[in-house]
């Protein structure tokens, strides 16, 4: 994986202060927006190790994002009080179960099948809650609860405080890009890198690619079902769309926004496409016109996404000072 | 259940199957040849249906609407080919995946501009609204056996076309080894612009002839394309065969899926292909 620059990790590091200090001053819409983002912004990352850095575009991610929001009611029912220490492993193990499920499936295949097979079997899980009856289908589900966060009978943190979810999830979302930092970082990341280069190559040097991608899936499935969990846990409310392929297709869209094969990449696109898809409705009752057309913008110019814009950025003060220095020249 | 009861599934099966065979041959071969993956199709589905609707309140007569409206669906396609999709050749699957994505937010939301979020009906002609008797109790609606007829006479007149012709035999290279055909001096971009032009006039026809069976709603582009997208990926990309093939698989299970399983209707679509996938990873025919 490449090196995070210098400025990009300055960046990040007032990003992080920024972050911290802002539930201080900020309005509650506004913490309650950012911990959106941030929930929006690992659900992404998790997207980004299997499209950006694996190099295999799944068009049914947000199955396992629904899965792991679904995984909160599966055993609790809406009205019970449940602890996390419980929950959120179930979640998690659900939506790796279903990922490994997946993933043997789709792995087989590559390019277009790989795409339309990730987006089909996603609809069958979509499916699946749409028409089940013990999760409401179409109704959803409204939790009464947020978890218990409670060592024996202390509570360590009270989840229904805004704030402390806002810091909650901060410190998940700091956590999971550390994790991406690592695995790229260790031998794994270099053979995913390999394998999304030149899949052919990495096989002849005698690593098992197949097994590669499929773990890689399996992570990204993992983590996308803890973002699910958190959505969930935070708005309280559970629906199948969470898992449709608006949502996977939306997901996607961030990652693009954001930069593919960067980790930071995707929170930008978070941050980005949040803040569009909550003011654009201002402007216009047809704002999906509207996003449609920066999507399209987005994908013919600037296909590496925003944060390819600070190298472009960069460079302008030394062009406009060669440009100078050329016409002085004569 | 009767038998009359399982013959009526049958059929209505089986034109089911031939409106998807309609879509997802233009899919296929978009797939096949260009290797550009089009989520939009399913958008020009509506887009018929909608001109359609269009057409027919200022003619009075669905047949003219219909008459009008092709042109109109092979012409957007075309516009839609040159603005867009000409990008997405040389750009990698996720590029192209994104792009239609948005052009099918940009279609949706432009539908509800112009129609609103309501339902809207087109009436069935009335030299074609009779039934015609099946067995001493149950009937059958002219309509539907009128559709089923007019996608065989399309059926075949492609595999006329596909088969018999020089235009054919050039798709056909095209979907078996792009470079070679571009290397024997065929102008590929013509080739695609007019190859994705007519999938999308296809798509779109689809969706004219079905209007009168079917309402016409908002995102009813999204439904019939995730189907042909599975259809597709039984059939094998790039293989008419193989999406009649799948077309029929899917029609007739999808339909008897309904009535025999109600609550599990849409898994067992799904579940199907999963299998068949298992069993032939790249669909059931080989491309062209």
């Amino acid at each position: 994986m490449q090196k995070i620059s210098k400025p990009v990790q300055l960046f990040l590091l007032i990003a992080l202060g920024f972050a911290l200090w802002f539930p201080s001053v900020g309005d509650e819409f506004y913490v309650e927006l950012l911990t959106n983002i941030m929930i929006i912004a690992i659900f992404a990352m998790s997207l980004d190790l299997l499209v950006g850095y694996t190099g295999l575009v799944s068009l049914g991610h947000a199955a396992f994002f629904g899965i792991g929001a679904y995984g909160l009611a599966i055993f609790f029912g809406e009205m019970n009080q449940f602890s996390i220490w419980v929950a959120l492993p179930v979640s998690m193990i659900l939506a790796a179960l279903a990922a490994v499920v997946v993933g043997w499936i789709s792995i087989r295949t590559s390019g277009i099948y790989f795409i339309m097979l990730t987006l089909a079997l996603a609809q069958m899980f979509y499916y699946y809650f749409f028409e089940s009856k013990r999760f409401n289908g179409d109704d959803g589900m409204f939790m009464n609860a947020k978890p218990d966060v409670n060592f024996g009978s202390i509570q360590l943190m009270d989840l229904s405080n805004e704030h402390t979810f806002y810091y909650f999830t901060l410190g998940i979302l700091v956590a999971v890009f550390l994790f991406l930092v690592m695995i790229l970082r260790a031998p794994f990341g270099q053979v995913i890198t390999g394998i999304c280069a030149n899949e052919q190559r990495v096989r002849s040097l005698g690593y098992a690619t197949q097994r590669y991608k499929h773990v890689s899936f399996v992570i990204a499935g993992t983590l996308a079902g803890l973002a699910g969990f958190l959505e969930a846990a935070h708005t309280g409310f559970i629906t199948p769309s969470y898992l449709g392929w608006h949502e996977s297709g939306n997901i996607l869209v961030v990652v693009i926004l954001g930069g593919l094969g960067t980790i930071y990449g995707p929170i930008i696109g978070a941050v980005a496409l949040v803040l569009l898809e909550d003011f654009l409705p201002d402007i216009t009752e047809h704002w999906k016109i509207v996003l449609g057309m920066i999507i399209v913008c987005v994908v013919l110019f600037l296909p590496n996404g925003i944060s390819s814009l600070s190298g472009k950025i960069f460079r302008i003060p030394s062009r406009i000072m060669k440009t100078i220095f050329r016409t002085f020249r004569g | 259940m009767e038998f009359s009861f399982y013959l009526i599934q049958l059929l209505n099966g089986i034109q089911y199957g031939f409106l998807l065979f309609l879509v997802a041959s233009g899919l296929t071969l978009v797939f096949g040849i260009m290797d550009v993956i089009n989520l939009a199709h399913g958008s020009f589905y509506m887009i018929g249906a909608y001109l359609t609707f269009w057409l027919t309140g200022i003619f009075g007569s669905l047949f003219l609407g219909v008459v009008f409206a092709v042109p109109l669906a092979v012409a957007l396609g075309f516009v839609v080919e040159k603005l867009a999709i000409a990008y997405l050749y040389k750009k990698g699957h996720l590029h192209q995946v994104l792009l239609t994505y948005a052009l099918i937010l940009i279609f949706d939301e432009a539908q509800r501009f112009l129609w609103g979020n309501d339902s809207h009906g087109i009436d069935i002609p009335a030299v074609l609204s009779g039934s015609i008797p099946l067995t001493d109790v149950q009937v059958y609606p002219v309509y539907r056996l009128f559709v089923s007829f007019v996608c065989i006479v399309i059926g075949l007149g492609m595999f006329y076309v596909i088969q018999k012709t020089k235009l054919g035999m050039t798709i056909r290279a095209g979907a078996s080894n792009r470079e070679m055909t571009q290397a024997l001096g065929i102008n590929i971009e013509w080739l695609f612009t007019i190859v994705f032009s007519l999938g999308v006039g296809l798509a779109a026809f689809a969706g004219m002839i079905a209007a009168p069976i079917d309402s016409l709603y908002p995102g009813m582009g999204d439904n019939i394309l995730i189907i042909s997208l599975v259809v597709v990926v039984i059939g094998g990309i790039g293989s008419i065969k193989g999406a009649f093939v799948g077309a029929m698989i899917i029609g007739i299970s999808s339909i008897f899926g309904k009535t025999l399983f109600p609550d599990m209707a849409s898994i067992v679509v799904y579940a199907m292909m999963a299998a068949i996938l298992i069993w032939k990873p790249q669909g059931l025919f080989k491309s062209a």
